[in-house]
């Protein structure tokens, strides 16, 4: 079964966050760029899903030239070949970003290339909004399941399992379907050096969407405040413990 | 109509209306009341009296086997067939920024053809709707228009707080009549695999979360963390670099990826507080950070601190309760 992987380039932030001069995106000048840990596990599985049934892992994004980074990076874990839909990144809401990869998979359907899974993340790391995987299901007609740790084709359906800690939901459906993957059941390969060097070889297959996009909606971003640091430092090492635990009878967690 | 879909939690007797539903019931009152409240899969008569207190005059209760097994597609059904219900111009349909209820909105929102947005903390404008959502785990915020006549959109956990209404309202039972079809069906939910339990405990609702880091060195640097968890009654919570190196499973983490927090109190051991693990312990009330680097983020945003080696710290503490406990 051929499998499609959908990520998303993201600004890899993680100290603290600046923006842009128009306050309508990340400033990513000076931090890296990556893809939500999700995302790294929804390519994980979509090469095991692939291997297994004897099919190749597709990898497509959405977003400008310089995503072709994070393509080659899947490329080196393992998929086969690498879809780049060009656009201006700003300008696309989940809709959009739905509609054109949704106009991809039945393009490549009308060449004889179908998905009997596209995979997702549940949530992209930056606009989180929790819905491009929903969205995509609806647009080509197949069922959904989110959130998933793992998945696995078994005939004409496949099995996911949602992790709670209530408790594991075990879903099923019929394939073609769409699922969009959490964080946690599966470990993301590291890639090796002839990975990386194959990687590099793969002609990417670059499209422009035909629709014009909606949007998002932004109207602007904004940090919330940081209040001034407050701490109070208890004291240094071993000889503290008697004023932490003197805190912490104050907090009433110790009786 | 504001119609908010309540998740109702297992438990003792009919079960009680879950914490992040009811902070969603709070929240929408700020767009219009009285609110109109939907159950799915289960009686609503146990939760009336609840809703009523949050300001629900009408719950809708969409039962029968269409909803004996979870099927998201089924319960999105539900939730348009009671917007339709409720009537109205100038509709919200709302529900917690929980797996779930974002699930099944994003459903609603195909469904009705309009956009969503995403664990909203705030309404800016109700001409034209603006909300304020968290985006990037909540580091920073999105205002975001939504101009569709049905606004659909999922209030962010541990934002605003639960409250009843000032008047409590009486709250009616109404049988819904839902059509699902085949198709609504077609990924459900087969079966239910009870969790394990560890030393995480019910991280979620824990009242206290020690929590764990790289500075813990290795998968054996935890002895002295889950003592200190048992002496407090509460649970282990780690970093991602925990999680990823595999010295603890991915259900402890916390994050943005992991679990969002929100105990009384947080005593993060060895962990610098990058944006990501913020996201998910920034509703803790009182914060105790453990770390030998006295600029670390986690430690400038922390209400106390104890700077030092976390394995020397930590068995000192241990020690020390046990003294004062007399054992
Ligand atoms: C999209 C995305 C999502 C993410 N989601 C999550 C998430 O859900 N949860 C999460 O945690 N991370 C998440 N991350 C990763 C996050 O950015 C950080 O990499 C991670 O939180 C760092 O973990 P850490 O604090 O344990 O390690 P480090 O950043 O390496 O910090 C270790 C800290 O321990 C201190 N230390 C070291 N030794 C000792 C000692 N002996 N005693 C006391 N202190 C010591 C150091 O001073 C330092 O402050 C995500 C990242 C991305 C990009
Ligand atoms: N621009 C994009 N290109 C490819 N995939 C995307 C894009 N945006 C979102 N996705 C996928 O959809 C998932 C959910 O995103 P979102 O609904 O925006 O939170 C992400 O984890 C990605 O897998």
């Amino acid at each position: 079964m051929d499998v499609l992987v959908c990520i998303k380039r993201v600004p890899d932030v993680a100290g603290s966050v600046a923006l842009t001069e128009d306050s309508m995106d990340v400033d990513a000048r000076h931090v890296g760029y990556a893809v939500s840990p999700h995302e790294e596990c929804a390519i994980e599985l979509a090469v095991q899903v692939a291997k297994a049934t004897d099919g190749a892992a597709t990898v497509l994004t959405v977003g400008d030239e310089d995503a072709v980074e994070q393509l080659r990076d899947a490329l080196a874990v393992g998929c086969g070949a690498a879809v780049l839909i060009e656009v201006e990144p700003r300008r696309y809401g989940p809709t959009d970003v739905a509609a054109a990869i949704a106009d991809v998979v039945r393009d490549h359907e009308a060449q004889g290339r179908s998905y009997g899974l596209v995979l997702l993340g549940n949530d992209a790391a930056d606009t989180g909004d929790f819905q491009v995987g929903v969205r995509l299901a609806y647009e080509l007609g197949r069922p959904v399941v989110t959130g998933a740790a793992t998945v696995e084709a078994a005939g004409e359906s496949l099995v996911a399992r949602v992790e709670a800690p209530e408790g594991a939901a075990v879903f099923e459906a019929p394939v073609p379907a769409v699922v969009t993957v959490m964080e946690g059941g599966v470990e993301p390969r590291y890639p090796s050096i002839p990975g990386r060097m194959k990687a590099k070889r793969v002609q990417i297959e670059t499209v422009t969407p035909a629709r014009e996009p909606v949007g998002s909606g932004r109207v602007r971003l904004h940090l919330p405040p940081v209040p001034p640091s407050q701490v109070e430092v208890l004291g240094k090492g071993a000889e503290a413990a008697p004023a932490m635990v003197d805190l912490l009878e104050r907090l009433g967690v110790v009786r | 109509m504001t119609l908010v879909l309540v998740e109702v939690e297992d438990g003792a007797g009919n079960g009680a209306i879950s914490e992040m539903s009811r902070e969603a019931l709070t929240f929408a009152r700020r767009i219009a009341v009285p609110l109109d409240a939907l159950v799915v899969g289960r009686a609503a008569a146990g939760v009336a009296g609840e809703l009523g207190e949050y300001g629900v005059s009408r719950v809708y209760e969409a039962s029968g086997s269409a909803f004996e097994s979870y099927a998201p597609a089924a319960w999105a059904a539900a939730v348009v067939a009671a917007s339709e219900a409720s009537g109205d111009a100038g509709k919200a349909v709302l529900a917690a920024g929980t797996p779930r209820g974002s699930e099944v909105l994003a459903h609603v929102a195909c469904r009705l053809g309009v956009s969503m947005a995403a664990n909203v903390v705030a309404v800016e404008n109700e001409e034209p709707f603006t909300v304020s959502r968290q985006v990037l785990g909540g580091a920073a915020l999105e205002e975001m228009r939504l101009d569709d006549a049905t606004v659909v959109l999922t209030v962010a956990g541990h934002t605003t707080e639960a409250q009843p209404a000032g008047t409590a309202v009486t709250c009616q039972v109404q049988p819904l009549d839902v059509a699902v079809s085949e198709q609504d069906l077609a990924a459900r939910v087969v079966r239910v695999e009870p969790g394990e339990a560890d030393a995480s405990g019910n991280l979620k609702s824990a009242k206290v979360v020690v929590g764990a880091g790289r500075g813990a060195g290795g998968p054996g640097g935890f002895d002295d963390l889950l003592e200190l968890t048992e002496l407090l009654g509460g649970s282990l919570g780690v970093s991602r670099v925990v999680t990823s190196l595999g010295w603890r499973p991915h259900h402890e983490q916390v994050g943005q990826t992991g679990n969002r927090i929100s105990p009384d109190v947080y005593i993060p051991c060895g962990i610098s507080g990058a944006i990501q693990h913020w996201a998910g312990c920034s509703s803790a009330k009182t914060i105790l950070a453990i770390n030998s680097d006295p600029d670390a983020p986690m430690v400038t945003k922390a209400h106390y601190a104890v700077i030092g080696d976390m394995h020397e710290v930590i068995p000192a503490v241990n020690a020390e309760i046990r003294r004062r406990r007399g054992a």
